[in-house]
C-alpha cells in the first residue's frame, strides 16, 4: 500500500515553561489501519493529539495530518474539516437536547449522513429529547462518537474514547470503530486500556515522558515479542544478553526474565552456552510490552 | 462459523483466522461452495480490525481455499484441494501396480499378495514379525 500517512510529525516539541511535554516525536501514522496510542498519564499522549489538531502551537519541529500542516492557519480548517476528534472532555452543549445537538452540528457538514446518525442513536439509546446537560458520561461519549462519526471522516481522532463507559459500551465503541475503519476511515486513539487496543489496533505507538518508545505493528508483536525466562546455577550476568533485539532484561538472583522484540533464538542460544538449567519462551501481552518499554526508559533515566 | 481469536498467544491475529478456517474445511464444518461473511461483517462480529479479516482472506485466497467475489462475498473452494487429493491417489496407485509387480516376479500368487496387504493394514508391521 502506498497510501499517505494520515499523520505525519518530524521531531515535534511542545514546553510550557521548563517541561517538555513532547519531545522530538516523529510519528508517522497510516492509513487504512486503526492505530492505538498509549501512554501513562502525562506521557503527553494529549498534547500531541492538540497539536495535531491545531488547538496548541508545537514549540519546535513540524507536522502534517492528512496532508495540512498543523501550524498553516488556512490549513488548519480544511485539516478540521475532514478529521473528527472525539475529546477527553467531551464538550458539548448542555441546553441542548439530543435531537438538536445531531441537527445542530449536522448542518456545519456537506456530507452528513442522516441515517449512520439516526441508527447509531437508537444503538447507543440515546432519547432524542433527553437534555445534554441530563445525559451520564457513558451518554455523553456515546453523543459525541455519534457526532464524530456520523460526519464521514477521513480520520478520526479520540482521546480515551472509552473512559466512564460501560462494558456495553465499550463493546458498541469498538465495534463502531471497526465500522469506521472497515469504511475506510482512519482511526487513532489513545487509550488506556491496553486489551481494548490489542483487541482491535494494527498499529501501536507507545509514549513515554514525551518521547516516541515503540511504533509496531500487533502482528509483529504477536510473531516477533518473546519473553524468555531463564534459570541460572548461579547469578548470571545481565550484560551477556544485551543482544540485538533485546527490550529488557532482568534479573532475581539465579532467575532471569528477557524481553526481546526479535532473534529470541539468539537469546536462547545464549542461554544454552551459559549452561541455563530451565528456558521458557513464551509470547507477551500488549500490557507486558508496555510495561517493559516504560520500565525500562524510567531506569534508564533515574 | 464461531471464531475463537485470542489476543495474547504469539500468533498474529489474521493467522489465527485462516488457520481456524482451513481447519473448518478440513474437518467438514465448511464444505464448497459455503459463503463466509464479509470482511466488514465479520471485523464487526469479532471485534477486530477489518485488515486482520481481510489478510486472512486474501492469504486463503491465494492458497486457493477461498474465492473472493468483489461485492458478493467470500466463497469456500474444496476444488483445488480435491485436484491435490486425486493427484495423491494417482501416485499411490502407481506406487502400488510396481510393488505388486515385483511381489510376482518374486513369484508370490495375487491371493497372497491379497493376504499380506489385507494384514499390515489391519495390523501394521505384524506380517513381518510372524516368521
Amino acid at each position: 500500500m502506498i497510501d499517505l500517512p494520515v499523520i505525519q510529525t518530524h521531531r515535534l516539541c511542545k514546553s510550557y515553561g521548563s517541561v517538555q511535554a513532547v519531545r522530538d516525536l516523529s510519528l508517522s501514522v497510516r492509513a487504512n489501519c486503526i492505530t492505538g496510542f498509549l501512554g501513562r498519564n502525562g506521557a503527553g499522549k494529549s498534547t500531541t493529539i492538540k497539536m495535531l489538531l491545531g488547538m496548541i502551537r508545537p514549540t519546535s519541529g513540524e507536522g502534517a495530518v492528512l496532508g495540512n500542516r498543523i501550524d498553516a492557519p488556512q490549513e488548519s480548517v480544511e485539516l478540521r474539516r475532514r478529521v473528527a476528534y472525539v475529546s477527553e472532555d467531551k464538550r458539548l452543549y448542555n441546553y441542548m437536547t439530543v435531537a438538536q445537538t445531531i441537527h445542530f452540528t449536522s448542518g456545519f457538514y456537506s456530507d452528513w449522513r442522516p441515517e449512520t446518525a439516526e441508527s447509531l442513536r437508537r444503538k447507543y439509546e440515546l432519547p432524542s429529547d433527553r437534555k445534554v446537560k441530563s445525559l451520564s458520561k457513558g451518554m455523553r461519549t456515546k453523543l459525541a462518537l455519534l457526532l464524530a462519526v456520523a460526519r464521514r471522516p477521513a480520520l478520526l481522532i479520540l482521546d480515551e474514547p472509552s473512559e466512564g463507559l460501560d462494558p456495553v459500551g465499550v463493546e458498541q465503541l469498538l465495534e463502531t470503530l471497526v465500522t469506521q475503519s472497515a469504511e475506510g476511515t482512519a482511526v487513532f486513539f489513545s487509550s488506556h486500556q491496553i486489551e481494548e487496543v490489542e483487541r482491535i489496533a494494527d498499529q501501536v505507538a507507545i509514549l513515554e515522558q514525551g518521547r516516541l518508545l515503540k511504533d509496531v505493528s500487533l502482528d509483529d508483536v504477536r510473531r516477533c515479542y518473546r519473553k524468555i525466562d531463564l534459570v541460572f546455577s548461579s547469578q548470571p550476568n545481565e550484560r551477556d544478553f544485551q543482544l540485538e533485539g533485546v527490550d529488557s532484561v532482568q534479573t532475581s538472583g539465579c532467575q532471569m526474565r528477557v524481553v526481546c522484540n526479535a532473534n529470541a533464538e539468539d537469546v536462547i542460544e545464549r542461554a544454552r552456552a551459559l549452561d541455563a538449567s530451565e528456558i521458557e519462551v513464551g509470547p507477551i501481552s500488549l500490557r507486558e510490552v508496555f510495561l517493559s518499554a516504560v520500565s525500562e526508559t524510567s531506569r534508564a533515566l533515574v | 462459523m464461531l471464531f475463537k481469536l485470542t489476543a495474547s498467544t504469539g500468533q498474529p491475529l489474521y493467522v489465527q483466522l485462516l488457520q481456524q478456517i482451513r481447519h473448518a474445511t478440513e474437518c467438514g464444518i465448511l464444505k464448497h461452495g459455503d459463503q463466509l461473511p464479509g470482511i466488514r461483517t465479520l471485523a464487526e462480529e469479532l471485534i477486530v480490525s477489518p485488515n486482520t479479516v481481510a489478510k486472512a482472506y486474501s492469504e486463503l485466497e491465494h492458497e486457493g481455499l477461498l474465492d473472493l467475489r468483489h461485492g458478493s462475498g467470500a466463497f469456500i473452494n474444496l476444488n483445488r484441494r480435491a485436484r491435490l487429493f486425486t493427484d495423491q491417489v494417482e501416485r499411490a496407485r502407481r506406487r502400488a501396480s510396481e510393488l505388486v509387480e515385483q511381489l510376482r516376479e518374486d513369484g508370490l500368487r495375487d491371493d497372497e499378495i491379497r493376504r499380506i496387504f489385507e494384514a499390515e493394514l489391519l495390523c501394521p508391521g505384524k506380517v513381518v514379525s510372524r516368521r
